[in-house]
């Protein structure tokens, strides 16, 4: 029997994941569209906003009492500012080097690059599974008494603004300021914009810089969304983010927002109609049908357009 | 101004300048011409640091720039408009043309912007239009525009001519008429052997790599060796 409130339910918790895997997608695709590669280590840099976040977290909660949302800001905020740095770090010494060469050797840089990550943070951190206080709790519930009761908690509500506020300012960036225009400019035509004096070293940088930012939020969030992490947290959701980005149209911003939804969409509806076990079959039969029928994605441009 | 000295540019073992010596005076516009693949395009883009020269100098206002970074040069007061246009396609108009203004001030791309809509009514008209969308000799003039947004002391230009209508061709030869006049030097590039010549007050002709002939526009325009091999007898 058809239930309206659990369809609902499966729903929100679809959109609230898919949020985050469009924050960590971005990252994929704007690489992407200005390099032409696929940065690997960049779910490495997600599960380092994590550790990040609940580091900062853990040691705020040891000065005791202080006031919740600053806490989250702060850590948000260190979050960012690390994996930005790897981000940035990453490029420097791994893509930079080999830029230019065969596609494989990036490729195989970025491999070794996310392993190095992985295996750094195993060493520093464990690599057992550590508890993420989820500070944030209650809800609202709704539904009809006898049948099945919808929760949005207030956790999923902060992931929904927290994403729309990022690419809000994401898209505000890209299409008004000058570095963003940069970024586009050089994504069409790299040679052109350094002809024009532009330092593209400078801008390829800034994407990483960005996307490691926005992978920090959807690091933070997940975290206590999920109640634990371990190092091999960005692994999974660095391919969920991934496989988010090439059904979106790789390269197109717009496209790894909207892979990211309808990827989280789907995962929730096999978890809640089937079962969880399909969650993960799921999406990754979906990367390979797109890549099998439409490698484009849904909303990327045909390579035609890069004269 | 510009000064290449004894340049050799290679792509990987294959040497495609051999040896070459121009030289463009403050003021001057400076017309090469050469069959397809002698070596243009590989000329200009030398100037520009990409690729770099493999032996030899290039000097730009005494400034020794052969080994500087492309974007440093572009800098310093040289702009091109490059073969092939290459506007930004899916950049509007005005979007390209704050590109080419890319590293001045607010007030100074206001100021440029003004100016290349004067130079080019068209472009204004079609301000909010995506590049990409545009026809041949209105991405032409925006690729000269772009270039002009820089203010710089010496424009270089790739055959920009090259598939447009007899009519725009006439425009965009008045136009660098026009930048001269503004005292700005132009180095230009041409298939089209007469018009190029014609305005030129100095050209060069370029045979697979090396220099061929140099002369004034004028003399060079009543040699025999340049009507025969360029100018359809
Ligand atoms: N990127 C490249 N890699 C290898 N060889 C190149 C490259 N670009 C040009 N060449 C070679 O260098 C030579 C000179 O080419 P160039 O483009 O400079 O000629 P051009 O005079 O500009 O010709 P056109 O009138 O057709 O534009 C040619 O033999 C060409 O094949
Ligand atoms: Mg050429």
């Amino acid at each position: 029997m058809f239930d309206e409130f659990y369809f609902l339910q499966q729903l929100i918790n679809g959109l609230t994941v898919g949020s985050a895997y469009a924050l960590i997608a971005i990252g994929y695709t704007m690489v992407y569209g200005i390099i032409g590669m696929i940065n690997f280590a960049h779910g490495e840099i997600y599960m380092i906003g994590a550790y990040t976040s609940l580091i900062v977290i853990t040691g705020l909660a040891a000065l005791n009492p202080v006031w919740l949302p600053l806490v989250l800001l702060v850590a948000l905020i260190c979050a960012m500012i690390v994996s930005s740095s790897m981000g940035w770090a990453v490029e420097r010494v791994a893509y930079r080097p080999v830029r230019g060469q065969h596609r494989l050797i990036p490729l195989i840089s970025a491999i070794g690059m996310s392993i190095f990550l992985q295996n750094y943070v195993h060493l520093a951190q464990g690599s057992r599974n550590i508890g993420f206080p989820s500070l944030i709790d209650g809800g609202f519930t709704f539904g009809t008494s006898e049948g099945f009761q919808t929760t949005i908690s207030n956790m999923q509500l902060t992931i929904f603004a927290t994403t729309l506020v990022c690419m809000t300012l994401l898209s505000l960036f890209i299409s008004r300021s000058k570095t963003g225009r940069a970024c586009r400019a050089v994504s069409q035509d790299r040679k052109m914009s350094s002809l024009l004096g532009i330092d593209t070293n400078r801008i390829i940088a800034a994407t990483f810089v960005i996307g490691a930012a926005l992978a920090a939020v959807a690091g933070l969030l997940l975290g206590m969304y999920y109640g634990s992490i371990d190092p091999l947290f960005g692994f999974i959701a660095g391919l969920k983010a991934f496989t988010a980005a090439v059904l979106g149209g790789i390269g197109s911003i717009p496209g790894a927002m909207l892979g990211g939804l309808i990827l989280g969409v789907a995962e929730s509806f096999t978890a809640g109609y089937l079962s969880s076990e399909y969650k993960d079959v799921v999406s990754f039969s979906l990367l390979i049908l797109i890549l099998l029928f439409r490698p484009t994605g849904l909303l990327g441009k045909p390579e035609v357009e890069k004269i | 101004m510009l000064s290449l000295e004894n340049i050799h540019t290679h792509y990987g073992k294959i040497e495609a300048l051999h040896g070459v010596s121009v030289e463009v005076n403050e003021g001057e516009i400076v017309s090469l011409i050469g069959a397809n693949g002698a070596g243009k395009t590989t000329l200009l883009m030398t100037i520009c640091g990409d690729p770099q020269a493999s032996a030899g100098r290039v000097l730009f206002q005494g400034e020794d720039i052969t080994h500087k970074p492309t974007s440093d040069i572009m800098r310093s007061g040289i702009a091109i408009a490059p073969e092939g246009r290459r506007v930004f396609p899916g950049l509007t108009v005005e979007e390209n043309l704050h590109m080419g203004g890319f590293f001045t001030s607010k007030d100074e791309i206001r100021r440029n912007q003004k100016h290349v809509f004067e130079l080019f009514p068209r472009l204004a008209e079609r301000k909010n239009q995506r590049a990409g969308t545009m026809s041949g000799g209105e991405q032409q003039m925006l690729a000269i525009g772009r270039a002009l947004m820089a203010k710089p002391r010496m424009m270089i230009l790739d055959e920009p001519s090259l598939g447009l209508a007899p009519l725009i061709i006439g425009q965009i030869f008045d136009i660098i008429r026009t930048l001269r006049d503004e005292g700005i030097t132009v180095f230009l590039v041409e298939q089209n052997a007469k018009q190029a010549l014609k305005l030129a007050d100095r050209g060069y002709v370029l045979e697979t790599g090396r220099i061929r002939l140099e002369d004034t526009g004028a003399n060079l325009l009543d040699n025999e060796e340049v009507q025969q091999a360029y100018l359809g007898g």
